[in-house]
């Protein structure tokens, strides 16, 4: 037997992130983000400054005390996006090693010859054969069997799965366990095209690429830095102009400490950190863009079952119409469903067992599978009668066709079933309707609360389901969401999201089948449950690892939060200048021109500690700040005003204020140091 | 001080019905007012054979503009340099050199007016009344031309489908249409009631050459005064309402004959703000986005006030030379007395804050804080700000706030539903950093090399005048600190420079930005998303438009006139 399940590593190594640290020093690297290649920049004139008042015999430790506080300035910016690329690495890496080392049956194109090889040479196409206690060699999709399968691997949950051909359960994941039954995988992507490996792609440095709101962020820092570095260089004609001389390598100082060193270090690190919490969720996105688009959403398709209501519908009651009696109505519901293997169909026959029914399906018997253009199941007996359970009209029209009569009072029952928020199921015989099954959906606890949020937040939500109108108003009304599109269809999905998009909004849904591909394809963020097929999982644009349909509320979250992060930590940037024109400004001139000492207003003991203490606080920062931008700023929904109400006072007026107690305390510091 | 109040109120109060008419005009088909004006408009169009129906992409509507730009200047420039050989030259002044006539003509055709010149002894009457008026009545027609074109393509109600022009892009209107509808519907109208009130209160308005009087008491030395007079009430009228500023006279608005009465002064301190302030309330009427227009208001007023009141407290303090003397009382010198501190303080801040450039009292002698207040007026310069291009500043500003606004709560960035990318950003910060790259990048020039600039102003308040100057040239404002020796070859064509790409760039950025905008989809409003119209935003915008003023000229401000407050004081 092969292809053990090995152990995962999750650790940090401070080595390896140091090492990466001073390797981002590298001008093609620090060129990537202009505003630490100016504090790049800037180190290298305080250092050339330095020597140079060495060899003329002038005092120099203020310039090289300057060169050093920007050197780690631009190390704790390296520092920052190493970190998140290695919390990024090692939740992907982990599962990639597994895959690497594994070994697959691959199954010859022209006939049923097997050999064994490594899974890195499976290319896109393959088949593989995999048998139980075996580890899946790669992604892939199954086209032959049905299996149980542990993916514990990946989703962390151990309960087994059901995966099968053919079926919008079809999909399977490498390094995950098959538990029974022998099956045929395709394998759908080349090595190093991965969905694993595609994510690690996107947290590594070099091949990440920048999303729109990045882009434009970024235009909008390297425009502040130039706006500062306009100020500075022309502070110095006018300097000299009053007779003033400032420091070179302080003006050097107050051009790191003005440009958005702080947002420009950690830029990096928080669009990394937004894939890798995205990653923590066990959703796997295919680029950056998806994350950000979630923050984005203005409406929500959700599918009912599993989302809205746990999704396992159980029969609670059988109604029977005028002149029928109670047992025949549930021996033949029993027998309509001994065939059904769903849960819907299986509780349907608990419920008559518990009731005292007691009848088996005789030799002979044809049962009729549920499909999708009858939306009709039962079974044709021996004896010639012809058993019937399915939705209102199906069965409607299925008495009629047999020359019977459809009483309005099925209408009424199914009417005052669906008004509670339950399913009907009408059962027949031939031309006769006998009753109906009542189908309940629980609704999953704490969706409610969710939904609110939600609202709050502005987010549209629309449950989508099969369900006939009334059952879906009723659940639509108990779990408290906008919308409903009742008798839905997958292709429905496709024409909501267009109208929903045509009126400008951005739409996300979520979806498994290889019918729901061209709307997951269409909508603004599709989420592809792993456990679908290849279809779908192509066409999203995220693949939720747990295939868990409430997953999608906590995406747009993770959108959300990573936006924030983004604009409240820029906003905080700029803020803080104020507080270091304050410190550098005035010892900047203080020798030339005493009469600028008012403005000292934090009384800074000398103009040497002042720019040493604003130029600290302004290195310093970056290193404080990784929790946040790793963590993200903390999220809670509320409306558009009360957030940015929020956040500006947090960050704006405290990015105003913060600054000025921790510069004289860095300057008290240095008073009993120096 | 009740006299401040008023004066606010009356503005204020004037303003709203004006911008519901201005809105009215520009509303589509024939527009408020097109039974009575329509004739002369078609007229127009024949005259030029333009067509006004043909929707204009943005790049067309530039284009338009700029071409409308072109013929003006060079007509004006020839005009400038030949006057002393043409007509309508009574008191036979002579023609100016090229730099004077380029920084003229330039200056006129950006709405600034600067001034390197007397205006009653170095213009003849055509030059005048021609030339100068017709660029004062038809550049802040362009301003709200550009500024409606903007406000339309960018904030209308997304139910609307954006107009496409002729080659599919985006229409942003018709710029003919534009222009003509502010000429003859709005700055003309308004302008003749001013000059008939300014006519009745004794300013003079005729054709005849300079009066000549014979002093009363001739023991001063002077037998007889030559007195220059000609058509100056229709003049000042649009100098006022227009935000142009150049007056007829020299000295401005501070002459009798421009500025006879109690009256005449308070007519015309209103009409510095009126059209300014009644454009904010056109946007409100032309969009739907009424509460957007109170807040950008509130704003706005809330800026003025605020530093209005600074500049009146710093006048009514005493002159610096003053101290050790038992003199009390407001700082006077270089103010008329007749208006008082308090007056010329309103006015100096008014006329700072639109891009006007008109005064009534001399700047250069305010207390310094008091003279740092125009200064700064100039550097936000969305405070009402000129014609149009006032609120197409806020407008910028409001873009960068919503930028930041909107990561802020956890969206892509976005305005009005349309999303901010990086083409908007870059076309935002261009026309945001030009204008400390063009200030600053001068001024230290000019600093730097004193004896190739012609600037001999020494010490803090050299730095002041020199960063007044070119401030008010790239503001469009117009105003001077005087004292600074400007008709010089350096700063007649570094002005133009500043005055020209401090017009136009702020105007053809943002309208890019709008063309661009519009053709995105556009996402419905809600609770979401950015309400751009609530007291928060409002207040974010005022923080982005301190911040961004305070980071760019903080250190300037601390060694021109900071400086020179505390020297004065120790």
């Amino acid at each position: 037997m092969f292809n053990q399940t090995p152990k995962m590593t999750d650790s940090l190594e401070v080595g390896s992130i140091v090492r990466q640290s001073f390797k981002r020093l590298s001008p093609q690297s620090l060129a990537r983000n202009p505003v630490m290649m100016v504090v790049g920049t800037g180190t290298l004139v305080t250092a050339l400054l330095g020597i140079t008042h060495l060899t003329q015999g002038e005092p120099a430790a203020l310039d090289f005390a300057i060169c050093a506080i920007l050197l780690f300035t631009v190390l704790f910016a390296n520092g920052a996006e190493s970190v998140a690329e290695a919390r990024g690495k090692a939740q992907a890496g982990a599962l990639r090693a597994t895959r690497e080392s594994l070994k697959a049956r691959k199954i010859d194109i022209d006939g049923d010859r097997v050999r064994e090889v490594p899974a890195t040479t499976l290319r896109k196409g393959d088949r593989v054969l995999v048998k139980p206690n075996e580890l899946i060699p790669a992604d892939g999709e199954i086209v032959n069997g049905a299996a149980t399968i542990n993916e514990s691997a990946v989703t962390g949950e151990s309960a087994p799965v059901l995966r099968e051909a053919g079926t919008d359960n079809s999909g399977v994941s490498a390094g995950t366990k098959v538990l029974s039954d022998d099956i045929v995988v395709e394998v759908t992507a080349d090595p190093g095209n991965s969905l694993l490996d595609r994510m690690i792609a996107l947290v590594e440095g070099a091949k990440r690429q920048k999303t729109p709101s990045e882009l434009a962020l970024s235009v909008l820092l390297a425009a502040m830095t130039l706006i500062f570095l306009i100020v500075v260089v022309t502070l110095v004609p006018f300097a000299g102009f009053v007779g003033a001389d400032p420091s070179f390598s302080v003006l050097v100082a107050l051009l790191v400490c003005l440009i958005p060193t702080t947002i420009g270090g950690l830029l990096p690190a928080i669009g990394i950190a937004g894939m890798d919490r995205a990653m923590r969720a066990n959703v796997i996105a295919k680029s950056g863009k998806a994350v950000e688009v979630a923050g984005s959403i203005d409406t929500l398709l959700l599918d009912k079952t599993g989302t809205i209501t746990l999704g396992d519908r159980k029969a609670i009651a059988f109604e029977t119409v005028q002149g029928v009696a109670a047992g025949t109505l549930r021996d033949a519901a029993l027998l309509t469903s001994l065939a059904d293997p769903t849960p819907e169909g299986k509780s349907v026959v608990a419920l008559a067992r518990n009731q005292g029914s007691d009848v088996e399906a005789s030799e002979g018997t044809d049962f009729i599978e549920f499909s999708a253009s009858t939306r009709m199941s039962g079974i044709d007996m021996p004896d010639g009668r012809v058993l019937r359970k399915g939705a209102t009209d199906a069965i409607r029209k299925f008495v009629t066709e047999n020359g019977g009569h459809y009483p309005d009072e099925t209408d009424r029952l199914v009417e005052r079933v669906a008004k509670n928020g339950a399913t009907p199921l009408v059962v027949a015989e031939a031309d006769r309707v006998l009753g109906i099954i009542a189908l309940s959906d629980v609704i999953k606890t704490g969706i409610k609360e969710r939904f609110a949020k939600l609202r709050e937040m502005g987010v549209k939500t629309v449950m989508i389901t099969g369900d006939n109108p009334l059952t879906a108003a009723a659940i639509a009304a108990e779990a408290g969401v906008d919308d409903f599109v009742a008798e839905a269809t997958p292709e429905q999905k496709l024409d909501i999201i267009r109208k929903e998009q045509a009126e400008g909004r951005m739409v996300a849904m979520m979806g498994d089948g290889t019918n729901d591909a061209p709307a997951l394809a269409q909508a603004d963020l599709g989420l592809a449950m792993n456990s679908g097929t290849q279809a779908a999982r192509e066409a999203g644009n995220m693949v939720d690892l747990d295939s868990d349909p409430g997953k999608l509320l906590e995406v747009v979250e993770i959108g959300k939060q990573l936006l924030i992060t983004r604009g409240s930590l820029t906003t905080f940037s700029l803020a803080n200048d104020v507080a270091k024109y304050f410190a550098i400004l005035p010892a900047l001139f203080l020798s030339s021109l005493p009469a600028l000492g008012v403005l000292n207003i934090l009384n800074l003991s000398n103009p040497m500690n002042a720019v040493l203490a604003a130029t600290i606080f302004n290195a310093l920062i970056i290193p404080a700040l990784i929790p946040f931008a790793l963590k993200g700023v903390r999220y809670t929904p509320a409306s558009a005003t009360q957030l940015l109400r929020r956040n500006l006072l947090i960050f704006g007026l405290g990015g105003l204020l913060l600054p000025f107690p921790a510069i004289k305390a860095l300057d008290l510091m240095l008073t009993v140091a120096l | 001080m009740n006299e401040v109040i008023i004066i606010y109120a009356v503005t204020l109060l004037l303003a709203w019905p004006l911008g519901k008419y201005i809105a009215g005009v520009f509303k589509g088909g024939t527009g408020t007012g097109g039974t009575i004006f329509l004739p002369l408009e078609t007229g127009l169009y024949r005259l030029f054979g333009v067509d006004p129906s043909q929707p204009m992409s943005w790049q067309g509507y530039g284009k338009a503009l700029l071409k409308l730009h072109l013929v003006l200047v060079l007509i004006v420039f020839g005009l400038l340099m030949a006057q002393g050989a043409l007509f309508l030259n009574p008191d036979g002044i002579d023609g100016m050199s090229w730099d004077l006539a380029l920084h003229t003509a330039v200056s006129f055709l950006t709405n600034t007016n600067q001034q390197h010149y007397s205006g009653q002894a170095q213009l003849s009457y055509l030059a005048h009344t021609f030339g100068i008026v017709t660029l004062q009545v038809v550049t802040p027609a362009a301003g709200m031309a550009a500024l409606i074109s903007i406000v339309r393509t960018l904030l209308s109600r997304s139910d609307k489908k954006p107009q496409t022009s002729s080659d599919g892009t985006i229409s942003v209107g018709n710029f003919y249409e534009d222009i003509t509808r502010a000429i003859v519907r709005v700055m003309l109208p308004v302008a003749t009631v001013i000059a008939l009130i300014l006519a009745s209160q004794g300013v003079p308005n005729t054709y005849e050459g300079a009066q000549t009087a014979t002093p009363l008491d001739q023991t001063a030395g002077m037998a007889v005064q030559n007195i220059p007079i000609g058509p100056v009430a229709p003049m000042v009228a649009i100098k006022q309402v227009g935000t142009n500023g150049g007056g007829w006279y020299g000295p401005n608005s501070s002459v009798p004959l421009e500025n006879p009465t109690p009256l005449s002064n308070f007519v015309e301190t209103v009409s510095i703000v009126l059209i300014p302030a009644a454009l904010v309330f056109a946007l409100g009427f032309l969009t739907g986005r009424r509460r957007l227009a109170l807040v950008v208001m509130g704003v706005m007023v809330l800026m003025s006030v605020s530093l209005t009141s600074v500049a009146i407290w710093s006048e009514n303090q005493p002159n610096a030379a003053f101290a050790g003397l038992t003199v009390e009382g407001a700082n006077l010198e270089g103010k008329e007395v007749r208006f008082g501190a308090t007056a010329t303080a309103l006015w100096g801040s008014w006329t700072t804050q639109t891009s006007n450039g008109s005064v009534n009292g001399m700047h250069d002698s305010f207390n310094p804080i008091g003279g740092m207040i125009p200064m700064v007026d100039m550097f936000i310069n969305v405070t009402f700000g000129g014609i149009g291009v006032g609120l197409i500043g806020y407008l910028l500003f409001l873009l960068l706030a919503a930028f930041l606004g909107s990561l802020m709560i956890g969206r892509a960035p976005e305005i009005a539903g349309k999303t901010l990318e990086a083409r908007e950003m870059k076309l935002v910060c261009i026309a945001l950093l030009i204008q400390p790259l063009l200030i600053l990048g001068f001024s230290a020039i000019t600093v730097a090399f004193p004896a190739l600039t012609g600037n001999s102003n020494p010490g803090f308040h050299g730095i002041s005048q020199v960063i007044y100057e070119y401030t008010s040239a790239f503001a469009n404002n117009g105003s001077g600190f005087e004292g600074l020796g400007d008709d010089t070859v350096w700063w007649n064509v570094t002005c133009a420079v500043n005055l020209a790409l401090g017009r136009f760039i702020p105007i053809l950025a943002p309208l890019a930005i709008a063309a661009s905008l519009a053709a995105k989809r556009s996402a419905p409003e809600g609770r979401g998303s950015l309400g751009i119209d609530t007291a928060t935003f409002g207040l974010m915008t005022l923080a982005v438009i301190v911040m961004f003023t305070l980071l760019s000229f903080m250190p300037v401000l601390i060694l021109g006139p900071i400086a020179e407050t505390l020297a004065l004081m120790s």
